[in-house]
């Protein structure tokens, strides 16, 4: 640490002037900063929910999207899309997520876990498109077409590093003494992890989890290039399938009024899903508590 | 020689004969084994994606890479009738975007943390930490559409008017005004990665050691004299780490940036207020149309780019965070 080049000798009047100066014109510059970044955010989560509720019915949770250019209609295939596709990636990423950070946690040691531990870094560095684009050569042009099952995959990629960060975090937060205690009662290895290390981190788990689901509730791009979206509202995971980012996005493009009423309505729900989540989850882990 | 021989033998035993004696602890419990078998296995298919990503997004791209060489990123565009393809464009939009952001999202987004850890009202401190944890998960797909709907026909009305009539002798401020613009993208970008960039420096921040600080306050130096010379110092890489993780964001952002950007080029451009491109936004704008061949892999290209980019911003991060001998910022994973 570099030592203070500043020294705080007794105050002559004009020096300690200048510091007091110098101290408020931070203060009050970076409070500025705030309360401009704080004001821009919380107005633009305003307006969306302002717009947002206004175009809210029954019809838009339960009908098909009106022909194009038409008043009603609703987002069905896309929610349903959204929970089959999001439920594809949660049945791929956790598993291959949690068990990431079993190794890193329980098992890795020297350079192996470091080279595990840098590609899972790398893995939330990509952007997403990239793992959209990697679907896209694996199965959507083979294939000739796009489906929902390419979706799930792709997102379930997404999913792996946040999982498996959060596993490792709150396993290794675990006591020595719980393991311990456990083989000394006779446990082996992989009894002592299933049966008392992962149920005592459980909630710090699901907290990894319900992040994740949040966070790739709300991609957009990579679903473009592998689910694409459809108007129809059919459950067939082989077949190209709508989802709620999907449905704002060509809605937004979309050159119709009625349309950006979906678009903003869409919005939405999808912020009040992210937000809800990460609201439980802080309340659920006691977050709330001043540091 | 007869002992080198004999040496190796005998080293290769003692290895040999250890693998054994391990095999057969662990077949002595076939839970354990078949547990760690499958952990690893998982690890495998978790290592062998990130490889596959590359390797895929390079080995489909080779017929590009043979046909034009560095020539891809010095053409203009995405041409398949002369069957030309290049990037020029969408690489400098992509950096200018980026770096245009990241110059008004770092002191915006330091100041805000600094005023978070530091000057906020002690009551207020938690709730708006959270609040800002709560903006980095707004999904891009919010912003872009607040983006399209409000702010471009703002900036073409209003904004990008004001800009030329009293900053018009910048070359920046110059030229055509249609609303879709570099300036969109860029303004769009800069409201994605604030919360990133205050929320990873407000972590580092408060990890700065008490008794510095307490130390410093001791002495009588003022609440910015304690910033500038206890905590500073001490979350300097960490900040500059968010910063490029955040650069990473921005550059790989493609939905938010699509939306807005105009996606037309042909050459790169100084002046905010031409429509642009994005390596990002090729792809978005490009694959629907791609047919199988050189097209297809040009597409490809612009991707591995965007990946070898995205990947050496991302190791750069890492490096300057662990420097603090922390292997991650936080509690935030990013």
């Amino acid at each position: 640490m570099k030592t203070p080049t500043h020294p705080f000798q007794p105050d002559s009047a004009v020096l300690h002037v200048r510091r007091q100066i110098a101290n408020y014109l931070v203060v009050g510059l970076t409070t500025l900063f705030a309360v401009a970044a704080m004001f821009f955010l919380g107005y633009l989560i305003v307006y969306v929910a302002r717009l947002g509720i206004g175009s809210l019915n029954l019809n838009f949770f339960t009908q098909p999207p009106a022909p194009e250019g038409e008043t009603g209609g609703g987002v069905l295939p896309a929610i349903e899309g959204t929970l089959v596709i999001v439920g594809i990636a949660t049945a791929i990423g956790v598993p291959l997520g949690m068990f990431t950070g079993i190794y890193l946690s329980e098992f890795g040691r020297g350079h192996i876990a470091g080279v595990v531990r840098f590609m899972v870094d790398m893995l939330t560095g990509i952007p997403t498109i990239i793992f959209g684009l990697f679907i896209w050569t694996l199965i959507v042009v083979p294939q000739h077409h796009f489906s929902g099952l390419a979706g799930g995959l792709a997102l379930s990629i997404i999913m792996i590093p946040t999982v498996a960060r959060a596993t490792e975090e709150v396993l290794r937060l675990v006591p020595k003494e719980m393991r311990e205690g456990s083989v000394a009662l006779g446990a082996t290895e992989s009894r002592t992890i299933l049966r008392v290390v992962v149920p005592t981190a459980k909630s710090g788990i699901i907290t990894g989890i319900l992040l994740a689901v949040a966070r790739v509730g709300g991609e957009t791009a990579p679903l473009l290039m592998t689910a694409f979206g459809t108007n129809f509202a059919r459950i067939n995971i082989a077949r190209p399938m709508d989802a709620l980012p999907l449905r704002i996005y060509v809605s937004t493009l979309s050159p119709f009024a009625p349309d950006r009423t979906i678009a903003f309505a869409g919005a939405f729900v999808l912020m009040m899903l992210v937000l809800v989540t990460s609201f439980a989850v802080r309340w659920a882990t006691g977050g709330f508590k001043q540091r | 020689m007869q002992f080198l021989f004999s040496t190796v033998i005998t080293v290769a035993n003692g290895r040999g004969r250890a693998w054994i004696r391990r095999l057969q602890l662990q077949t002595r419990r076939p839970g354990d084994f078949l547990f760690r078998g499958l952990t690893y296995l998982f690890v495998l298919i978790v290592l062998a994606a990130v490889v596959g990503v590359a390797w895929v997004l390079f080995s489909s791209s080779l017929p590009t890479i043979q046909t034009f060489g560095f020539r891809f990123l010095t053409n203009e565009a995405f041409d398949p009738v002369h069957n030309t393809f290049g990037v020029r464009p969408a690489l400098f939009g992509t950096i200018e975007t980026s770096l245009f952001a990241l110059i008004f999202a770092v002191p915006l987004g330091v100041g805000t943390a600094i005023f978070l850890v530091d000057f906020c009202p002690r009551p207020l401190r938690a709730p708006l930490g959270f609040i800002v944890d709560l903006l980095a998960a707004i999904p891009s797909i919010v912003l872009g559409l607040w983006g399209a709907v409000v702010m471009v026909p703002w900036l073409q009305l209003t904004g990008q008017p004001w800009l030329k009539k009293y900053l018009g002798f910048l070359p920046i401020f110059q030229g055509d005004i249609h609303g879709y613009s570099i300036l969109a993208a860029g303004l769009l970008l800069i409201v994605m990665i604030l919360p990133i960039i205050t929320a990873i420096s407000r972590e580092v921040m408060l990890v700065a050691p008490k008794s510095q600080r307490e130390g410093l306050l001791a002495l009588g130096a003022t609440r910015w004299e304690v910033l500038r010379y206890a905590v500073l110092p001490f979350s300097r890489a960490g900040i500059a780490g968010g910063a490029i993780l955040a650069l990473g964001r921005a550059l790989g952002e493609t939905i938010a940036v699509t939306l807005v950007i105009g996606n037309q080029a042909s050459n790169p451009s100084l002046h905010l207020f031409d429509t642009g491109y994005t390596l990002s936004s090729v792809i978005a704008n490009q694959f629907g149309e791609a047919t199988p061949g050189i097209f297809q892999s040009a597409v490809l290209e612009a991707g591995l780019l965007l990946l070898l980019i995205t990947l050496i911003v991302n190791i750069l991060a890492r490096l300057l965070i662990s420097r603090l001998g922390r292997e991650r910022v936080g509690g935030l994973v990013v």
